[in-house]
């Protein structure tokens, strides 16, 4: 019965982003309507989500498939738009209809008075559409669709202030670097079909060489959408685009969707024999990837920037957990960075509202103008205080036991390959700064003393944004017990790794004896907690001079962290550079020589013959008359002679 | 009542000079009132060689093609001379050879 309903889950964002992008296209009017917009739009991304709800509730164990289109069928090929709900899409569906609807619903509030809010509401929804399609598919062709759709709607959301040069540059950065994961993908896909002749998740089974390059291929492609080196260079600069967008595509969902591909295709590939070395690969990466962006968080002061930066590096440990073979706690951090992310970006937009409200700074998003909002912002302050204590893994939070038991699992997997233990020592350092840096974020902009100027009128947000907020940050409290640590809870309580992703993924076997399991939970307390104890230390002491102390412990590398590793000059010298020269002498020469050389050629060629040949049309009849009676004569005498 | 072949001849021989004249006549004179006499004369040119060889031949179908080549000279002298006069509205002539827009 629910069953029938399910196509609606994919269509009603779709139906709705047409309606009310072509509405506002037609009607002025209807673009002033912000609050009908904004219903219609929240009520596209909620009713998915409770039909969702619903289907989870009547989950029996079986994968449910529906099919809403056939696509095209040519030889042994049927491609359709055909979706499957097991365990992982339901899980991750949920998060995006969630926290999508949550966000939508803020927006309503963040975008008021935005020219383009019906283009807005249309990109939200179209993203969410694009997303659905994405972790609902049964095959790899639906998920492609899915994931060019998310990249093509963050490019659209990111330049939404399009007439700023910079936003427009930065969308264009980060469409550009998901092309080349895209790319990717597309060969991974044409190798599948290539091997197998399908391209669907469940008939997905490879091994050996094809095993090693798909997977190798699709991490590839994981690492331009879900924002690891070498491509990670985006996230950072896509903060140009609206605070929710941030929240909703750069935090909790779009970024994570390279996470849920290696994750689906952990049965067919990454567990199969020849992919060893990819998983290892994976954590590596996954490992490097956090530690440089935890580096980078360290040294920024735009609120938005260093959330950016704890994403990427948090993305990193879902790597490490995916490396690991850990495939249903990386699905489990994603859930809980989910959570704490969605939080801590809204409470950012938040706080960006009051201060480019109070009109008295110049940079509404430097922490360095901010300080002492806590009293003046109760709820955004205290929400984001929670998601901090998440992310920095203050015991019993949801950041807390998904990220002990990503390093867990790694630890264990060192048991596999001697790697996982540089993976796992890194790890730690990375959590030990994550729980520095966001302690500094969170004190300098809620604690100390006001750094902005007296006269400001700052206040708390309306509640149309304060609501998502408080779910939220409850969310990112207890979020966590979804998932408990084997030791304490065996087998059912350990509820979203074990009683339920381990039927649609398939986990490396890990086990650690009890004794190490209980220590690795101590030092992921110590950890934590010496981190934010630190920081807190610090800045509570020296306020915004506590970055001289920084700055004094890393010497002349803090300079190195400051310009984010010169990352960005390095792709520009390397890459950027050579491209534009080789266009410029090269290719630019060729082009105007050679192609319209020969375009403009044949027309001068054409001019030339028709300034010879028109002469002979003087429009005068009698000139034809002579002409059609000399062709008669000689037709004539022809015919005699 | 056929025309014997030399009968037929004198007829022939003048329909050709006729036709000559025609033609002669709209390939060098200016006026189109001239041309547009110097075309019927080419006509009729060809309806006096027709009804020669309809005697000739005791055949009435080349009489009734005279007929069928008056009617439609008729019509066309009726379109010719309407151009003709909105012509001469526009320029206060009718020279062909100024009437020459329609080219390159």
């Amino acid at each position: 019965m629910i069953l029938l309903l399910a196509p609606l889950i994919i269509l009603l964002p779709f139906f709705s982003a047409a309606f009310i992008g072509l509405a506002g296209f037609i009607s002025p009017n209807f673009r002033q309507q912000e609050k009908l917009i904004g219903g219609i739009a929240t009520l596209a991304v909620f009713i998915p989500f409770l039909l969702l709800c619903a289907i989870f509730a009547g989950f029996e164990g079986n994968k449910l498939t529906f099919e809403i289109l056939s696509w095209m069928k040519t030889g042994n090929l049927n491609l359709a738009f055909s979706y499957q709900l097991d365990q992982l899409s339901i899980l991750m569906g949920l998060i995006v209809t969630g926290i999508g609807a949550l966000i939508h619903f803020y927006s309503i509030g963040y975008m008021h008075h935005d020219p383009g809010y019906y283009k807005f509401f249309t990109y939200l929804n179209l993203f969410i559409f694009a997303m659905l399609n994405l972790v609902l598919g049964d095959n790899l062709v639906v998920t492609f669709l899915g994931w060019e759709g998310v990249g093509a709607c963050s490019y659209f959301l990111i330049g939404y202030w399009y007439q700023d040069m910079e936003k427009a540059m930065a969308a264009q950065k980060a469409f550009i670097a998901n092309r080349i994961g895209d790319f990717a993908f597309l060969v991974a896909t044409f190798i599948v079909y290539n091997q197998l002749g399908t391209v669907k998740y469940s008939e997905i089974t490879l091994s050996g060489e094809s095993a090693f390059w798909v997977g190798l291929l699709i991490f590839i492609a994981a690492t331009g959408k879900s924002a690891q080196i070498p491509l990670y260079v985006w996230l950072p600069d896509a903060m140009a685009g609206p605070t929710p967008v941030s929240a909703l595509i750069h935090a909790a969902t779009m970024v994570t969707s390279g996470i849920y591909l290696i994750a689906r295709l952990s049965p067919g590939v990454y567990m199969q024999p020849g992919a060893e070395s990819v998983l290892v690969f994976i954590a590596v990466i996954g490992a490097l990837t956090a530690l440089l962006a935890a580096l980078i968080a360290i040294a920024q002061n735009d609120i938005k920037k260093v959330l950016a930066y704890s994403t990427v590096s948090q993305l990193g440990f879902m790597f490490i957990a995916l490396g690991a073979g850990a495939f249903s706690t990386a699905i489990f951090h994603v859930m809980t960075h989910a959570f704490f992310k969605a939080c801590l970006f809204l409470g950012s937009g938040s706080v960006i509202h009051a201060m480019e409200h109070s009109h008295s700074v110049k940079d509404p998003q430097d922490i360095r103008t901010m300080g002492g909002l806590l009293k003046y912002m109760p709820q955004t302050g205290w929400t984001f205080i929670i998601s901090t204590l998440a992310i920095a893994g203050f015991p019993l939070t949801s950041g807390f036991f998904s990220k002990d038991e990503i390093l867990g699992k790694t630890f264990a997997a060192a048991h596999y390959s001697g790697w996982y233990y540089f993976v796992w020592v890194i790890g730690v350092i990375t959590a030990f700064m994550t729980a520095f840096y966001m302690t500094r974020l969170t004190y300098l902009t809620f604690g100390g003393n006001k750094r902005y100027p007296a006269d400001a009128h700052v206040h708390e947000s309306s509640p149309i944004m304060t609501v998502p907020l408080l779910i939220l940050g409850f969310l990112a409290a207890v979020g966590g017990f979804l998932g408990l640590p084997e030791v304490i809870a065996h087998g059912h309580y350990n509820w979203v790794s074990h009683h339920w992703l381990n039927y649609a993924v398939k986990n490396q076997e890990l086990h650690a004896s009890v004794t190490t399991e209980w220590i690795l939970i101590l030092l992921s307390i110590i950890v934590g907690l010496a981190g934010m104890y630190l920081a807190y230390s610090i800045y509570k002491k020296y306020d915004l001079a506590g970055d001289e102390k920084i700055k004094a412990f890393f010497g002349k590398f803090y300079k190195v962290l400051e310009n984010k590793f010169y990352v960005d000059e390095f792709y520009e010298a390397i890459i950027v550079k050579p491209f534009v020269l080789i266009s410029q002498f090269g290719v630019m020469p060729f082009d105007k020589w050679v192609v319209d050389g020969a375009v403009n050629g044949s027309g001068f060629v054409t001019t030339v013959l028709a300034n010879v040949l028109r002469r002979l049309q003087t429009g005068i009849v009698q000139t034809y008359a002579i002409i059609m009676v000399i062709g008669a004569i000689i037709t004539l005498a022809y015919l005699i002679l | 009542m056929g025309l014997t072949e030399q009968q037929l001849y004198l007829y022939l021989a003048v329909s050709a000079a006729m036709f000559t004249i025609g033609t002669i006549g709209v390939l060098i004179r200016r006026n189109a009132i001239i041309v547009f006499l110097c075309i019927e004369l080419m006509l009729n040119a060809v309806n006096l060689s027709l009804v020669g060889f309809s005697r000739y031949w005791n055949d009435p179908a080349g009489v009734m093609l005279v007929f069928f080549v008056m009617c439609v000279a008729a019509a066309e002298a009726v379109v010719g001379l309407s151009i003709l006069i909105a012509i001469f509205r526009n320029r206060q002539n009718v020279r062909v050879t100024e009437v020459n827009l329609f080219k390159w």
